[in-house]
């Protein structure tokens, strides 16, 4: 096996979601990545451009994913807190430019430096524990760009593994998608609700105190629903958890609730 | 005619399924069983992901010569006696089958298991000729009874539970003692057998598909469970093929490796239980089969699609893995999507055959989960070929005003970053601080869709990039 890079400079690409809903999920990244030996740093960004892309505009999606790769040129990794924006990058870039080689051939190398962050502690760092305690026991859910686009699966489980008093339950189907799917959500809002329902009730099934995921979108979605059900699951991103950051109150909870 | 779609009222088709608790039961078992089932056929066959590529590049292959080997087929089926006839429309491919049903001044036809003969609407077209057509697969019998359409390319009757199948059978074949057990699948067999029995007897004409057609041999191919297809084409004077034009496969041989992964994807069987080769008429000496032979292709749109964004389409054997593995199918069923094909197939094949703006709904009503690309036996990449569709419907204003309007604010926003971070750390300061007490919303104006069914979580309030500005900043 290659050895791991020295203090890369790794640019943290936060997404839109984490740095408008949950500013701690980009906190913690910057930990492990730091942690694991990283140089980081967070150029001016917006989205990945997956609203356009998935909505069928390719114009306006080149005009964003060309800013990202502009803002990141001189990073030697591109690190994202979400397999869904770190799959946009380094699986659907490249696509974008087909009809031009020179951008095409910038799109390929970014995508080839771009990584989902708990993928990127474990296979290029090669970081094989973290430093946390965290005795409760929890759930994963594999979120689908990562677990189908980049292979995200083993990497998570293997490092939640590594915390003190943590107790992993899987729960049934756990790789089947939550309903979330960016605008589906709210564009066929009753189908992603039956299908979070579903979600929702093998994560109760699962008998876990906390549910996990790599990914806010699927996150919130998950929240939400258990929320309006009235379970009383606390939901994280898998980072926070990882990076022992647990203070913030879970996804969907109240600021003054317990404390 | 074409069957008639409801496509473009897929979303009331889908509440209604959802408000549907016998479906959503019978849903269940799509979600399990099918599942199951292949993930350890896959698992069995240490080369099956090999498998997978080569039945993709042969299917690539045949799509890439396709008026080549429909031209050699075309000439060893007429070698053997048969006859092929060439349907550009769907009104042609029933007018042609309508006209041989005449001439032979037939009264009853049998059918085997067809999807393209749903598509092309065959059963209405011999009805409308005084033609009884007798569905003889049990699937097919149980919803013709019920006079629906299939809501599965594989396994039409998945969205019924036994109790509703026993009672449409009591229901129609109104001779059943109140006693006679129907609770076990072979008692149902058992019945619909007996009924069909005397069909298949008087049957003029048979009917059925074809997984496969041979241009090497000019054999059609179909592949069954219940060997319901083999009495539908021996028993009857004349065997009609109804097959659509992409279903060539240069040689047997070909056939043979691509059926390793076919019952594998559809159902987990190594093998489906009949595979039933069928080349020309019967000829002196053979001990059965019908007097003429015919087959009819299809086109009805496919023609169109090769050589376009949309040609990794034609590649579909139909085994339904795509529909088994897809949560939206699962949620709302095959009669949701309102036309022949449902699941993540029929979301990208019935826009091809209808029209985006018919069908633009099920291309758009998919999470890109790629779950469905994951299990297809011929690689279709199903999202991005529905990613397409939601392009050309982009680029032709297709595509909902408010989604139009709502993508192009964004879009302002998300290419101007400095103007970005701004609006976004007063808009998320505002909205942490309207949701900090309860930690979420359970509504949002813009978002009704959303907050209907689930709660919105909170932010915490400020931006990632603000606050590391200020820190990094600080510390520097
Ligand atoms: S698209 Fe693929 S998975 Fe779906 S029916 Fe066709 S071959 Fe099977």
């Amino acid at each position: 096996m290659s050895e791991s890079p020295k203090n890369p400079k790794v640019g943290l690409f936060v997404t839109c979601l984490v740095d408008l809903m949950r500013p701690s999920i980009g906190f913690a990244a910057l930990k492990l990545l730091e942690d694991a030996g990283c140089e980081v740093v967070v150029p001016a960004q917006t989205c990945c451009g997956q609203p356009a892309f998935n909505s069928g505009d390719r114009q306006t999606t080149r005009d964003i994913a060309l800013q990202v790769i502009d803002a990141f040129s001189d990073c030697r990794y591109v690190v994202a807190p979400s397999g869904s924006c770190g799959g946009m990058i380094s699986r659907h870039y490249p696509e974008l430019f087909h009809d031009d080689p020179g951008l095409a051939a910038k799109a390929r190398a970014l995508a080839a430096r771009t990584f989902e962050l708990v993928s990127f502690l474990t296979d290029v760092m090669k970081v094989e524990e973290v430093v946390a305690r965290f005795p409760r026991r929890v759930t994963y859910h594999d979120s689908c760009s990562g677990l189908r686009e980049l292979g995200v699966q083993s990497q998570p489980r293997k490092l939640l593994a590594t915390i003190h008093g943590l107790e992993l339950v899987e729960m049934e189907e756990n790789d089947v998608c939550c309903g979330f799917g960016g605008t589906f959500a709210v564009k066929y809002g009753e189908i992603s609700g039956a299908i979070v329902e579903k979600k929702s009730e093998n994560i109760v099934a699962s008998g876990a105190e906390v549910l996990l995921a790599g990914d806010l979108g699927c996150l919130m979605n998950m929240a939400g629903k258990l929320s309006r059900e009235g379970k009383t699951i606390e939901v994280r991103h898998v980072a926070e958890v990882l990076a022992g950051m647990t203070d913030e109150p879970a996804i969907g909870a109240a600021r003054d609730r317990d404390s | 005619m074409s069957a008639h779609a409801t496509s473009p009222q897929f979303k009331d088709n889908a509440h209604r399924a959802l408000q549907d608790t016998q479906l959503q039961k019978a849903l269940g078992n799509v979600r399990h069983n099918f599942i199951e089932r292949r993930a350890q056929a896959a698992a069995r066959l240490p080369e099956f992901e090999a498998l997978r590529d080569q039945a993709r590049d042969l299917r690539d292959h045949v799509l890439a010569h396709l008026d080549l080997y429909l031209e050699i087929y075309e000439r060893k089926v007429t070698e053997a006696g048969g006859h092929v006839h060439f349907a550009r429309t769907a009104e042609e491919a029933s007018r042609i089958v309508v006209d041989l049903a005449k001439a032979r001044g037939a009264k009853i036809v049998t059918k085997g298991k067809s999807m393209v003969s749903e598509e092309i609407g065959l059963n209405a077209a011999l009805e409308r000729a005084g033609i009884e057509a007798v569905e003889t697969d049990l699937g097919e019998y149980i919803i013709q009874l019920r006079g629906e359409a299939p809501s599965h390319i594989i396994a039409p009757a998945v969205h019924l539970n036994q109790e509703d199948i026993e009672s449409d059978f009591r229901r129609v074949h109104t001779w059943l003692p109140k006693d006679r057990d129907l609770e076990a699948p072979e008692s149902l067999l058992a019945e619909a057998r007996a009924t069909l029995r005397a069909k298949f007897l008087a049957s003029d004409i048979g009917i059925t598909g074809a997984n496969f057609l041979v241009a090497e041999t000019g054999t059609s191919i179909i592949v069954t469970n219940e060997g319901n297809g083999d009495l539908t084409q021996t028993l009857p004077k004349m065997h009609v093929v109804v097959a659509s034009i992409e279903k060539i496969a240069p040689t047997l041989e070909d056939v043979a490796g691509i059926m390793r992964v076919l019952a594998r994807s559809a159902t987990g069987q190594d093998m489906s239980v009949y595979t039933t080769l069928s080349t020309g008429p019967r000829r002196p000496g053979d001990v059965d089969g019908p007097e003429e032979y015919h087959v009819v292709l299809v086109d009805n749109g496919r023609s169109n699609m090769l050589g376009t964004d949309f040609e990794d389409m034609l590649r579909c054997i139909r085994c339904g893995a795509c529909m088994n593995h897809c949560p939206v199918y699962h949620a709302v069923g095959g009669h949701a999507y309102g036309w022949v094909y449902p699941g993540p197939m029929g979301a990208v094949l019935t826009p091809s055959l209808i029209g985006v703006d018919q069908g633009g709904h099920l291309p758009n009503a998919s999470t890109f989960c790629g779950r469905c690309e994951s299990v297809c036996p011929v690689r279709i990449p199903l999202p991005k070929l529905m990613r397409h569709w939601r392009e050309r419907e982009f680029e032709r204003h297709l595509s909902p005003a408010t989604v139009r309007s709502g993508l192009a604010v964004w879009a302002f926003f998300a290419k101007r970053p400095k103007l970005y971070a701004l609006s976004a750390r007063i808009g998320i300061g505002l909205m942490g601080l309207a949701g900090r007490s309860r930690g979420r919303f359970a509504w949002m104006p813009f978002a009704g869709g959303w907050t209907k069914y689930r709660d919105l979580p909170a932010p915490q309030g400020q931006t990632f990039q603000a606050m590391f500005k200020r820190q990094r900043g600080a510390s520097r």
